[in-house]
């Protein structure tokens, strides 16, 4: 029985001014698993995120060609709001960036623009809870979130995306900031939300990504070379620049 | 222990809604910039009608007279020109060293640290303030009266701050191997600067130095203070004359309530801005010309 | 390693290092100098006038009448003349310039910013008494076809030129501050499906605000400190009016015509000047180090 798809490019490709960045890329993000991009740094795995959610429409430069399918629906299509994208694909970045508001108000923030209609309190709550950092900050919620640690303020920035209700969450390079002890939290919390959410992550450390993913995708100079279950890519890679990145002998 | 994802909530994103409160919110900024820049365009416009007919080889080079039509700005031109000379002379020698000896010899403490607060507020005091001190001790303590070196003396304090802090960024953007070079060579400290540093850093310094003589031709307020609204009809030959400039023949026909004198005044407007954009200019493409 | 004394060099040399190094410091000192010089000038000039004058007559009287019988030296008439044109021109000022400065910085693109940031550059360069001209010229008449019965001289007039002449500064250092919040913060609000207005106005204006702040403080203290526009616009009547059609006078406003009508050293009058420039002094230096120390803090807050 093949998963249900919640996202798949077709052709995709993206170039920035003359550059090309990725060319002619098509897979599926299966509903409710795991996937890590993984590659090279200029591989083109963070841009490839950002097409997801529409990111690249930040950056002038950008032109995304080819489609990119949320739930069947081309996400470039003419009249698509990138806005109501973003709150249905959420993301976090890979520094931690907090606003420098209050914990409370960083997540009220993305309920009071899109119009949340019940409790704010309750689901600040309830957000931070799902992102495992309630009981640390429950007391101070009118504190700073710049005052936070770097893990806390990556787990609140984790919140706050979960708050407004995503179905997909995007992930680039969660923890490069964040030291070991973090990072294990970071991963632990993952494992958590994978039931709950498909989850995108791009990740350069191959440990994690073999720790935490259910498939995994190698992109090299913007191609993407192979993409197949977490397993059986780092055990038995087809492709040989996929098994001189995962062995090392490229990097 | 998984406490499960928040679902459930209504939204209600009223996304049209919002992304017409988007568009209003941008014509918005749009008419704010539409303003600055119309604003512009007018006073040039409205300049160059006024002013462009007035401007004649007569109006050149005659003195200011009663009669506007035999009025011109020939003492404000030299008066100028002596003024920008003079505040050359004075300040970049002065505005240089000053940034050498913070840059390349002053010892971090605090007397250093008090040096460079103090410069960056005289850069912001009121250029009413520094006409209020040159015709306390230029004009009247130091008896110069109303001349030109008193009025160069005044403007030089006021640009003083603007050339050193041109000058130290400059010194401070020549890469230290070039200092460590010279010194590898058995180079003094004063022959390391002279040689090396200051020949690197000269595009900077040239090119803050004429900014901030542009700004002391422009600048009226500081010799109205010091007494040099005055009819002057002849030419000033030495630094102890008395003196008009164009910023103050600029005032004195604008304050003339007969029309005939604002054609004049605008005229003199259009020389004014047309020699201080020349420098502006000129500034630029030094630093273009030079910066690698 | 810069200050170090490298190489050996003969005695002759070292004579005429060291003469080098004494004669650059005593230009690093002048700044000193001339801020002592400004100070002294102001203070001594001022005890004079305030042994005349008794400093609450001076800072709480309401009449300013330096040359006519009876005399009185109130000087809250020019402080209100200053302070209103000051806040009409802030009152154009700030809300244009922070509105380019957002269209500039979140806004704009690449092109549009080469032609704008020029023109405000230009703008920002020409000579007060341009600006001057440009009041007397072509706004007074305006006013005076629009609303009958202003004056030749009014500080609207002065306020709305003013307003226009500070407009680029405002304008630029918001801007800056716009520009140095992180593009990070950016990305998060868009991230949860804010739109780009929502972004500019809820993200970046509050985390800019202490550098915009900084920007507007230091545009209204050149506003305090503007002398040749509210000369030439304002006129010279002393007056507790509110009313921006009427004619008002300004500290500097009140120096210029002192300083123009040849007061003997020594004499009542030529103090006044002093003691209203003591005051400007004050004012616009308190307003300066307020800026330049939320300046120094937004900087901080984004390291």
């Amino acid at each position: 029985m093949a998963p249900e798809a919640v996202l798949e490019t077709v052709g995709l490709g993206v170039r920035y001014g003359e550059t090309r960045v990725i060319e002619d890329i098509s897979l599926t993000i299966p509903k409710r698993r795991v996937v890590a991009f993984i590659g090279p740094s200029g591989c083109g795995k963070s841009t490839l995120l950002r097409c997801f959610n529409r990111m690249n429409d930040l950056v002038p430069t950008a032109r995304v060609t080819g489609q990119v399918l949320f739930r069947g629906r081309d996400l470039y299509a003419p009249g698509v709001e990138p806005a109501d994208v973003r709150r249905a694909i959420g993301m976090v970045f890979q520094k931690p960036n907090p606003f420098p508001k209050s914990i409370f108000e960083n997540i009220a923030f993305g309920l009071r623009i899109n119009g949340f209609q019940d409790d704010i309190g309750d689901r600040v709550e309830a957000s931070l809870r799902a992102a495992a950092l309630w009981d640390e900050v429950n007391h101070r919620l009118d504190a700073d979130a710049l005052g936070l640690s770097a893990g806390q303020q990556q787990r609140l920035c984790i919140a706050r995306a979960l708050a407004v209700e995503p179905e997909v969450l995007l992930m680039d390079e969660p923890a490069s900031a964040l030291d070991p002890i973090a990072t294990g939290r970071m991963e632990d919390l993952i494992g958590e939300l994978r039931g709950d959410y498909t989850i995108v992550i791009v990740t350069h450390n191959m440990q994690q990504a073999a720790r935490i993913s259910d498939d995994t995708a190698f992109l090299y100079m913007g191609e993407l070379v192979e993409y197949k279950e977490t397993q059986r890519l780092f055990t038995n890679p087809e492709d040989e620049r996929t098994e001189a990145y995962i062995t090392g002998r490229r990097g | 222990m998984s406490p499960g994802a928040p679902r459930g909530g209504r939204f209600d994103t009223r996304l049209e809604a919002r992304r017409r409160a988007g568009i209003r919110f941008m014509w918005l900024c749009r008419l704010a910039v539409a303003f600055g820049v119309a604003s512009l365009v007018v006073l040039l416009v409205s300049l160059a009608a006024d002013g462009l007919p007035a401007l004649s080889f007569e109006f050149l080079t005659s003195y200011p007279s009663r009669f506007p039509e035999r009025a011109g700005i020939r003492s404000a031109i030299l008066g100028s020109a002596w003024m920008l000379a003079l505040v050359a002379v004075m300040s970049f020698p002065l505005g240089v060293g000053a940034a050498l000896y913070l840059e390349e010899y002053a010892p971090t403490n605090r007397f250093t640290t008090l040096l460079k607060t103090n410069i960056a507020n005289l850069a912001s005091v009121p250029s009413i303030v520094y006409g209020i001190l040159g015709l306390a001790v230029f004009v009247r303590f130091l008896a110069l009266e109303r001349s030109l070196l008193a009025g160069a003396a005044t403007l030089s304090l006021l640009v003083l701050p603007i050339v050193n802090i041109a000058a130290r960024e400059a010194i401070r953007a020549v890469p230290d191997s070039l200092r460590e070079a010279a010194y590898a060579l058995g180079a003094t400290r004063w022959q390391a600067i002279r040689h090396h540093v200051l020949p690197a850093a000269m595009p900077g310094i040239l090119s803050g130095t004429i900014l901030g003589l542009s700004r002391a031709g422009g600048e009226t307020a500081p010799l109205l203070i010091i007494g040099a609204l005055t009819f002057i009809a002849f030419d000033p030959l030495s630094p102890m004359d008395p003196f008009t400039a164009l910023p103050i023949q600029i005032f004195n026909w604008t304050t003339d309530p007969r029309g005939e004198f604002h054609a004049l005044a605008a005229g003199a407007i259009v020389v004014l801005l047309g020699v201080l954009l020349m420098m502006n200019a000129a500034a630029i493409l030094i630093r273009n010309r030079f910066e690698r | 390693m810069r200050k170090s004394e490298p190489g050996s060099a003969s005695r002759h040399t070292r004579v005429g290092e060291r003469l080098i190094g004494a004669l650059l410091f005593a230009s690093g000192a002048l700044s000193i100098v001339a801020t002592v010089g400004i100070v002294v000038v102001l203070l001594t000039e001022s005890l004079g006038f305030f042994a005349e004058v008794s400093p609450v007559e001076f800072l709480a009287g309401t009449r300013w009448s330096p040359d006519l019988v009876p005399r009185s030296f109130g000087i809250l008439p020019l402080v209100n003349g200053t302070f209103l044109v000051a806040a009409g021109a802030a009152l154009i000022a700030l809300p244009v310039g922070l509105a380019t400065a957002i269209y500039l910085s979140e806004f704009a693109s690449i092109r549009t910013k080469r032609t704008v940031k020029p023109a405000l550059e230009i703008l920002a360069g020409i000579p007060t008494v341009v600006y001057g001209y440009f009041a007397v010229i072509l706004v007074t008449p305006v006013l005076r076809t629009l609303f009958p019965g202003v004056g030749v001289f009014n500080a609207a007039s002065a306020a709305i030129v003013v307003g226009i002449m500070i407009l680029p500064m405002v304008s630029s250092l918001s801007e800056d501050a716009l520009s140095a919040v992180p593009g990070s913060l950016r990305e998060a609000a868009y991230g949860v499906g804010a739109t780009r207005f929502e972004v500019a106005t809820r993200i970046v204006v509050p985390a800019g605000l202490p550098g915009i702040a900084a920007s507007f403080i230091l545009a209204i203290s050149r506003a305090i400190a503007e002398t040749i526009v509210v000369t030439l616009a304002a006129g010279a009547t002393p007056g507790m009016t509110l009313d921006l059609l009427q004619s008002v006078q300004t500290m500097t406003a009140y120096i210029v015509q002192v300083s123009l009508g040849d007061a003997p050293s020594g004499s009542i009058e030529y103090r006044t000047l002093f003691a209203v420039g003591l005051l400007l002094f004050l004012i616009t230096l308190a307003l300066n180090l307020l800026s330049q120390r939320m300046t120094t803090r937004f900087r901080e807050s984004f390291r």
